[in-house]
């Protein structure tokens, strides 16, 4: 297995009334397993909805994305959602925890959908590494923004993901908070060998891993490797 | 200051977004609506075409009926009188059939103007009332005609005339007094009847003047005055009201049913219209509090979503009435094959402008619920506590909606039961099912957290979790679920019991045939001969015929030279025909007095029991003394008891009832009451009885049977029809409402989904949700249901309560059943759509 991801000429356009809007044009590309990435541009160059047909989350017009070996385009919706339950961990700009779940109950979902026994211990020990053990109990709306991203990070990593997909993960923080997140994303990352690949408009964090999509207009700009790799 | 331009504004950009949910959020105060408007159009227009079911017993306004024609100063005030009139003379008379070579006594009858005016003289071929305007065409008695094998266009000789036979007669009208069912009717033309020469000096004829009075003219007063001058000329005067109380009964209990039915319908646009407009205002708390945040003031965002729910909700009652109303005159159209009773398709305005008052005024009270606590409090918590469910403490105007809530069903219920304290313990009954309703919800949310199964599997604890979570909808589902069931329910059980009642009062299944004058040892003969004709002897009874002589120690004609005396003349002028028992019949209640006991010894008192109407035209009372003259002989007695008779059920009734012991060896005859099936059998019965005992006379009442089989078969009609649609239309309101839930899940399922969950999970999920929702809030229906169905039959309706319990288990099911795949359409939904649809839009 030589590739994780792989993305061929893939298109996405959407329709509002009789106008047509081309989100995304014949983007291609591939990740190795343990990669790390980064997709940048500028807002509305169609980074989320690339990262939402990487992970199966939409379908694509045209093309197609190959995931864990899985052909996504010919999957059903709910083989899909179990090539993600199995393989893929997500980390959303706003979060998007279960607001009638505490905190606890959010990080275990993913290992009790897998019917995991031990996804209370795994869960718990997630917490702890995010430092937020002593508020498991914790409703999202008693958390923080921070709370809820180290939460929500937590939560990615509970099914041991082959794949990381992080959309602007620090969007929504202040600097000191985004970067306790961000470091916390990558020890978890480098300790559990996890491919990830990180959707912002920060550079500074962009350039934290090992290789860089640029997209503009919703073409390929540019696919660079970084001096420093993580 | 407000600024109402700028509220107003905000109000429509805001209501612009999410086109989708608002339709959803209307449709359910449409249908809800709609439901009230439809049922309660249906309740009025049936209500008037059982009004005039009920007129068509007498076939007029005002009927006139008397042995003679009426004086000249009663014709005056009969001639006053508006309207339209009629006049049928009837007389007995022998007929000769000369196909046949038969003679028979008749009753004949000649008809001059247009009665009936309500209701119709069924002929066979239909057409041929209208050939009574032929001076040769007669019309005869269907069940005579076949027992005898005559034929329509045989001739008929009636007095010096003959006439021809246009038509088999199928009913008569209820005027005809049951002595009139010895002879069969003929019907012809008033001025034909009068060229016979049977109408002279001397002959008995009856004369009746029938009257259709404008809508406007009070009747009722018009009778009340003038009563008792048409009785002392021994006139009768029968009005329509008078015919109903005698269907008293079933009336009475056809309008609390369909009182009943009209509360159904205001609680079902309740839980359409309050469950859209909560859950509503629940999806905009997070627009309202970035509202505050940006530093509206709590009042103004109050008073732009009140208006906005107020125009929303207006569109939707509108609408709703609209539909409600189409329905009402589309569905007898379109269902006009299968429906036993033409119903009348005028628009109710009444219901309209009710369904639109209640409507504009539940979608406001329950719009205030949420939305007054968002006025007071801080932006801060709103936006932190938007997910739990208590928003801090309520203030007075919270509980002054509750109140005018309560206030309001009260006036309804007052307005409805037309009772302030039927209403009161109406609408303490709601509160007592809501109240308990809201304790189940409570049980469960505490007994599902108490008792948690830890160790069972993810999806089952995930939906059982969903049930004590922040933001669960355990109580608002439970709640509106249980009320559902619980009307529906109870209108199902009550109608039920009322068509049994009505099943017992329909002449189709009363009496129809009474055998008079049989001699004492006749009796056993003829019992055997019934029973072998497989028909039940329904009552058999001996009757001696006597004449008051005088009562309170002064003789009849010292009461009839009495200018001042008050007793009616009518009571004491005839013959009356007596029974004697020891015990009262099962439609007897004694009102008075002590119902007379067997005399012990020949010396003693005897004690008499009058019916309550005869006892009050005599004025006399219990203690007083009346005497008889017994065939020659003089009796003394006295009044023992009054007696409360129903006249609804077809037995021979008996205004004076003797005790056992006295009249045993009095010159008697007995009478025996039967029922056939049909005309065939008593034809043949007939003939058998008159050939073994030619004295014997046997009366075929079932003719005049008819009219009022047809009316109570209409009341169940309409009962069953009432209860059908509004059960049927309660389904769609109660569905409609719970599809809404699904607005509240939608988020975290698709999160799931994201998640990796698959669609089976996330169906078990709502299953398990919804199965444990649905049971109980099904059994806690249907336990309210049996106890308000009892307090209903017990207090209310009077009627004896039993359980239809395969039905109540079949209701069960089906309630649950529809409950999760309701749940499980709900979450369908989400299937349905790509994730990262969603969550963009939940951003
Ligand atoms: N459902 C939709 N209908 C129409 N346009 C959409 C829809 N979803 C996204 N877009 C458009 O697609 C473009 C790309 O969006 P997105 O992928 O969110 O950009 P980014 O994440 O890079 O900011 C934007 O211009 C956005 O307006
Ligand atoms: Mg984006």
């Amino acid at each position: 297995m030589s590739t994780i991801l792989a993305v061929n000429q893939l298109t996405k356009t959407y329709q509002s009334g009789d106008r047509s809007l081309t989100v995304l044009a014949d983007v291609s590309f591939a990740i190795q397993p343990g990669e790390s990435l980064a997709i940048v541009g500028p807002s509305g160059s169609g980074k989320t909805t690339l990262l939402g047909l990487c992970a199966g989350l939409d379908r694509a017009g045209s093309g197609e994305v190959i995931l864990c070996d899985a052909l996504l385009n010919e999957l059903s919706e709910d083989a899909r959602a179990a090539v993600r339950n199995r393989n893929v961990g997500f980390i959303f700009q706003n979060f998007q925890l279960i607001p009638t779940l505490t905190a606890l109950e959010n990080v275990m979902i993913p290992a009790e959908l897998n019917g995991r026994k031990d996804a209370r211990v795994a869960a718990l020990a997630l917490l702890e590494k995010v430092g937020l053990a002593d508020r498991s109990h914790h409703y999202p709306s008693q958390l923080s923004g921070g709370e809820q991203q180290r939460v929500a990070l937590a939560r990615a990593f509970c099914n041991n993901p082959q794949i990381l997909f992080a959309d602007e993960p620090t969007g929504n923080l202040d600097e000191s908070t985004g970067q306790m997140v961000e470091d916390l994303l990558f020890s978890l990352n480098q300790e559990m060998g996890t491919t990830l690949v990180i959707v912002t408009h920060d550079l500074e964090l962009a350039g934290k891993t090992q290789r860089i999509i640029q997209l503009k207009g919703g073409q390929v700009f540019s696919d660079t490797r970084t001096q420093t790799p993580a | 200051m407000i600024d109402w331009s700028f509220i107003r504004q905000l109000a429509w950009r805001d209501s612009r977004k999410n086109r989708g949910r608002l339709v959803l959020f209307m449709s359910s105060i449409i249908l809800g609506i709609a439901a009230l408007v439809a049922i309660n159009s249906f309740n009025y227009n049936l209500q008037d075409d059982i009004d005039e079911q009920a007129a068509s017993l007498l076939g007029a306004d005002l009927v006139v009926s008397g042995n003679q024609p009426v004086t000249d100063s009663l014709g005056v005030l009969l001639a006053a009188l508006p309207g339209e009139k009629a006049t049928k003379l009837d007389l007995f008379s022998m007929a000769y059939f000369p196909a046949t070579d038969r003679t028979q006594f008749v009753r004949l009858q000649g008809l001059a103007g247009n009665f009936p005016f309500y209701g119709s003289l069924k002929t066979e071929p239909a057409t041929a009332r209208q050939e009574l305007t032929n001076p040769h065409a007669a019309l005869v008695d269907n069940g005579f005609m076949d027992q005898y094998g005559i034929q329509i266009g045989d001739s008929i000789r009636l007095g010096n005339r003959s006439f021809f036979i246009a038509g088999r007669l199928l009913n008569d009208f209820a005027s005809a007094n049951v002595a009139a069912g010895f002879a069969p009717p003929v019907y012809v033309a008033q001025s034909a009847l009068e060229q016979t020469g049977l109408v002279q000096a001397g002959s008995l004829v009856n004369y009746n003047y029938y009257y259709k009075l404008p809508a406007a003219f009070e009747v009722k007063p018009w009778t009340d005055k003038y009563d008792n001058a048409f009785r002392n000329e021994s006139l009768r005067l029968q009005t329509i009201a008078g015919q109903k109380e005698n269907l008293s009964d079933a009336f009475a209990n056809l309008n609390s049913f369909l009182n009943l039915v009209a509360l159904v319908s205001l609680l079902l646009g309740c839980i359409g219209v309050a469950s859209s407009v909560l859950i509503y205002v629940r999806t905009k708390i997070p627009s309202i509090a970035i509202f505050r945040c940006l530093g509206m003031k709590g009042r103004d965002v109050f008073l732009v979503y009140l208006l906005q729910i107020l125009v929303l909700g207006g569109l939707g009652v509108v609408f709703g009435a609209v539909l409600g109303t189409v329905v009402q005159l589309v569905l007898p159209i379109l269902f006009k094959d299968f429906l036993p009773l033409e119903v009348s398709t005028s628009i109710s305005w009444p219901a309209i402008g009710e369904g639109l008052v209640i409507g504009i005024f539940i979608t406001m009270l329950f719009a205030l619920v949420p939305l007054l606590p968002v006025r007071r409090i801080s932006p801060l918590r709103i936006l932190r506590t938007a997910f739990e469910q208590d928003l801090g403490q309520r203030d007075y105007a919270q509980w002054a909606v509750y109140l005018a809530i309560v206030a309001g069903l009260q006036a309804f219920l007052w307005y409805l039961t037309g009772s302030f304290v039927n209403g009161l313990m109406f609408t303490g009954g709601l509160l007592v099912s809501f109240l308990l309703l809201f304790a189940v919800a409570r049980l469960i949310t505490w007994g599902v957290q108490r008792f948690f199964p830890r160790r069972w599997s993810f999806v089952f604890r995930q939906g059982l979790a969903n049930l004590f979570r922040p933001n669960n909808q355990t109580a608002t589902l439970l709640v509106s679920i249980g009320l559902g069931t619980a009307i529906l329910t109870t209108l199902f059980i009550i109608q039920g019991l009322l068509l049994e009642n009505v099943g017992e009062m329909d002449a189709g299944n009363q009496p129809n045939v009474i055998l008079y004058g049989i001699e004492k040892e006749q009796m056993t003969g003829l019992s055997e001969l019934t029973t072998s004709f497989k028909l039940p002897i329904v009552q058999q009874v001996p009757i001696v015929t006597m004449r008051m002589t005088g009562w309170q120690g002064r003789t009849k004609a010292d009461w009839l030279a009495d200018s001042t005396r008050q007793a009616e003349r009518w009571a004491f002028n005839r013959e009356i025909r007596v029974t004697f028992r020891d015990s009262l019949d099962g439609f007897e209640e004694v009102l008075s007095g002590t119902f007379p006991k067997p005399r012990a010894a020949h010396g003693d008192s005897v004690f008499i029991s009058l019916e309550e109407g005869f006892a009050e035209s005599m004025h006399v009372k219990v203690g007083d003394e009346i005497s008889f003259n017994v065939q020659g002989m003089p009796l003394t007695t006295f009044v023992g008891s009054t007696r409360k008779v129903d006249f609804t059920k077809m037995r021979t009734r008996f205004l004076v009832i003797f005790p056992a012991g006295v009249l045993e060896n009095a010159p008697q005859f007995q009478v025996l009451v039967t029922k056939s099936p049909n005309p065939a059998t008593t034809a043949r019965y007939r003939t058998a009885v008159v050939k073994a005992f030619p004295n014997v006379s046997v009366v075929d009442l079932s003719s005049i049977l008819t009219a009022l089989s047809d009316i109570l078969a209409k009341v169940s009609y309409v009962i069953q029809f009432m209860a059908v649609f509004s059960i049927l239309t309660g389904f769609i309101v109660l569905v409609s409402s719970l599809l809404l839930s699904k607005l509240q899940r939608i988020k975290e399922s698709v999160l799931l989904r994201t998640l990796g969950a698959s669609s089976k999970q996330l169906l078990q999920i709502s299953a398990t949700e919804y199965a444990l929702l649905g049971t109980l809030a099904a059994a806690t229906g249907i336990f309210i249901a049996l106890v308000s169905s009892w307090l209903l039959a017990s207090f209310q309706l009077k009627l004896t309560f039993y359980v239809p319990w395969l039905a109540i288990g079949v209701i069960f099911v089906l309630v649950v059943a529809i409950i999760v795949v309701i749940g499980l359409l709900n979450s369908r939904d989400v299937l349905r759509k790509s994730p990262l649809e969603v969550l963009r839009r939940e951003v």
